[in-house]
């Protein structure tokens, strides 16, 4: 793939999905588990204030889920273009 | 059977699991010997990956740190598993493409500059070295422990298995000695988390156990009662209490966040699965493993903070009766004091221990007739290794902790070492300095090198400039600060040169070294550190754990800045950045 047009564009939706992904990562983690946690705290989710509950557990539950997203995306995007392993 | 005995026959057994899997699956494949991951399955590399990430830093020290920390503890949480998102999406699958052994060699060729594979030679070593120190502390605390011996001649007995373990080497590659490796953590770790849980909660499942209500039919949850408890005694309140400011504990996690996408031990393992896709995959799969650690972590930290209070403060704070009796303090802490981990003090002379925060309490405690905090040493790194005692759960738990903690410690420090070895002997000896030197000679400088780092790392071990966690919490940071951007611009931006990246990298490792010398003492030796490591000497609270990320941007500012002002890479190098970026036609690794 010599840098035609068709490389471009899978390249450049590779990216959007990273990007799409990575501000779920940054609003699960950095927002609800640092930034906004005091806010977040005066939800209660069972004996966990919802803040230091994302900081905790949540977060990683999201971190997880994310990477699959990502990877059965790729796969799709892959054949799609036509750049997929045999 | 006594308790010392059980947990040498525990250890043992697990051991001779370990060299047995690697004797009968070394006959089956030692042609696939280098290539670890080749042929398995992404659950299965996952599995392995998990096995060879979580050290002595995850499994014996984090959750003591956050049994301490409370809220501020949740740096540790989310900057070791976010990490992998970051890794899954902008590394792995690139580097795999691209089809070399080591990080260096993808920078040599990617940068086409021996001069950046030298810089990525150095940011290794630095990383890797001061991880070991952090992993040798763990070792010391292990062993002290279940040989009931001080802390030092622990370490020493720890560094001569960590040798002996990295000497035989090829263990590490073999995936299946590292899924039972995985095992045996995994249930020791979370079978007193599950029996703890139970205890205090009813709830056998410590993610769940940690947001329910106390199993005393008080009806209080859990959090809200520890909340409580450790407020009465002056400590700041456990759900709520942060790691610096907000600014430092965003950092925090940012710099072990992108420090875990720019290690070497855990890069390596993408470099070796079978495609592309499983690249992708893999990650996901390992951090699977890794959060099942890393979710039942906090449960083991806010419970062993609980049954640590209540072990001493039997009674109603500040009632006569209230502390527990110095002649009738539980067997478990004459051991530890014996390692000199924990200490304590009957200050007041009353015959009984108080444990609470001197600063918080202010002019309570003397009303109460305390005169000062008498629980003198508890080592955090501890927490995890005694919390089994702590809740009074059957020997054989005991044991299978420390079975655990110790196949932590030594795995990781193992592939480690490796990482170090390889470093010298074939990036900077056969691949800059000694071309044609012969393979014994190269094996042979591999091993003095390993032999070098364990006694400088064993040396340092026994001041470690902080807990476990937080000393590997600082080879993230320069992990971070230094290799991570020359991979990630490597890939994402075809213009980045050989100048920019070296020049990038030398200065966020000097920027991030400088930053956590200045602190903590010069090389990490005692006592020569410029000013006291506190928040009111950090420039804005940040501290020097968390500043791998400012070195990080420093690092992705310069190379930037360098590469657009100088010529651009050669052609082939551009094609070669197009190439990487798409999955088809990767073959497997190719040899050196």
């Amino acid at each position: 793939m010599s840098g035609n047009s068709k490389g471009a564009e899978y390249w450049k939706r590779n990216l959007r999905l990273v990007f799409i992904c990575l501000t779920i990562w940054f609003i699960c983690s950095y927002l609800f588990g640092i930034v906004l946690v005091e806010p977040l705290n005066a939800i209660k989710l069972g004996g966990y204030k919802l803040g230091f509950w994302f900081a905790q557990q949540g977060s990683m539950y999201i971190f997880v889920a994310l990477i699959f997203f990502y990877a059965s995306s790729m796969n799709k995007l892959d054949r799609e273009f036509d750049v997929h392993e045999d | 059977m006594d308790l010392k005995t059980l947990t040498f026959i525990v250890v043992g057994a697990t051991f001779a699991l370990y060299i047995g899997i690697a004797i009968w699956s070394r006959a089956k494949s030692t042609g696939d010997f280098y290539v670890a991951g080749k042929g398995v399955h992404p659950v299965a590399n996952g599995m392995a990956t998990a096995a060879d990430w979580m050290s002595a830093a995850s499994f014996i020290s984090m959750a003591g740190l956050i049994a301490f920390l409370g809220y501020g503890g949740s740096v540790f949480l989310m900057g070791w598993t976010g990490g992998y998102v970051l890794l899954a999406m902008l590394l792995a699958p690139y580097l795999r493409k691209f089809g070399k052994f080591t990080v260096p060699e993808f920078i040599g060729e990617r940068y086409y500059s021996q001069g950046a594979r030298i810089v990525a030679v150095i940011c290794l070593i630095t990383a890797s070295i001061t991880y070991v120190i952090g992993q040798m502390k763990g070792i010391g605390v292990a062993f002290s422990r279940f040989m009931e011996v001080d802390f030092s001649t622990g370490l020493f007995v720890g560094m001569s298995i960590v040798f002996i373990y990295a000497v035989l080497g090829g263990m590490k590659g073999i995936t299946y000695t590292q899924i039972a490796q995985y095992c045996v953590l995994i249930f020791a770790y979370t079978i007193p988390a599950v029996f703890i849980s139970l205890q205090l909660t009813g709830n056998p499942i410590p993610q769940l156990g940690l947001g329910s209500t106390m199993a005393d039919g008080s009806g209080v949850y859990l959090l809200d009662k520890l909340d409580m408890i450790v407020t009465d005694l002056g400590f700041r309140e456990y759900t709520t209490a942060s790691n610096g400011n907000m600014l430092n504990m965003f950092l925090y996690t940012l710099s072990l966040m992108i420090g875990t996408a720019g290690l070497p031990h855990v890069i390596i393992r993408f470099f070796t699965v079978p495609k592309v896709r499983d690249a992708r995959a893999s990650a996901g799969w390992a951090l699977v493993f890794i959060a099942i650690l890393y979710t039942t972590a906090p449960a083991v930290g806010a419970m062993a903070r609980l049954n640590l209070i209540n072990t001493i403060q039997i009674g109603a704070v500040g009632s006569p009766t209230g502390n527990v009796d110095e002649e009738n303090l539980p067997v478990w802490m004459g051991r530890w004091k014996e390692t000199g981990l924990l200490d304590w003090e009957d200050k007041n002379g009353d015959g009984r221990i108080q444990f609470y925060d001197e600063k918080g309490l202010g002019d309570k405690a003397a009303a109460y007739g305390w005169t000062g905090n008498e629980m003198t040493k508890v080592d955090r790194d501890i927490m995890v290794l005694a919390n089994p005692e702590i809740a009074n759960l059957p020997n054989w738990v005991i044991a299978l902790v420390a079975a655990g903690g110790i196949a932590a410690a030594l795995s990781t420090a193992a592939g480690l070492l490796l990482a170090i070895a390889s470093a010298i002997s074939h990036d900077l000896l056969k691949g800059v300095f000694m071309k044609d030197i012969s393979e014994k000679n190269e094996l042979m400088a591999g091993r003095v090198a390993m032999a070098g780092a364990i006694v400088v790392a064993g040396y340092l071990g026994l001041n470690p400039p902080g807990f476990a966690a937080q000393v590997v919490a600082l080879a993230f940071g320069l992990a971070a600060s230094s290799i991570f951007p020359a991979l990630m611009m490597g890939i994402f931006d075809k213009r980045a040169n050989s100048s920019g990246a070296v020049a990038g990298m030398l200065a966020g490792l000097v920027s991030t070294l400088l930053y956590i010398f200045w602190f903590k003492g010069w090389f990490f030796f005692p006592g020569t550190a410029m000013a006291a490591n506190i928040p009111e000497n950090w420039i804005m609270g940040i501290s020097p754990e968390a500043f791998g990320a400012v070195g990080a941007m420093i690092n992705f500012i310069v190379a930037y800045a360098v590469s657009h002002n100088t010529a651009p890479p050669p052609e082939h190098i551009q094609h070669l950045v197009e190439d990487i970026r798409v999955p088809r036609g990767s073959g497997g690794a190719s040899a050196h």
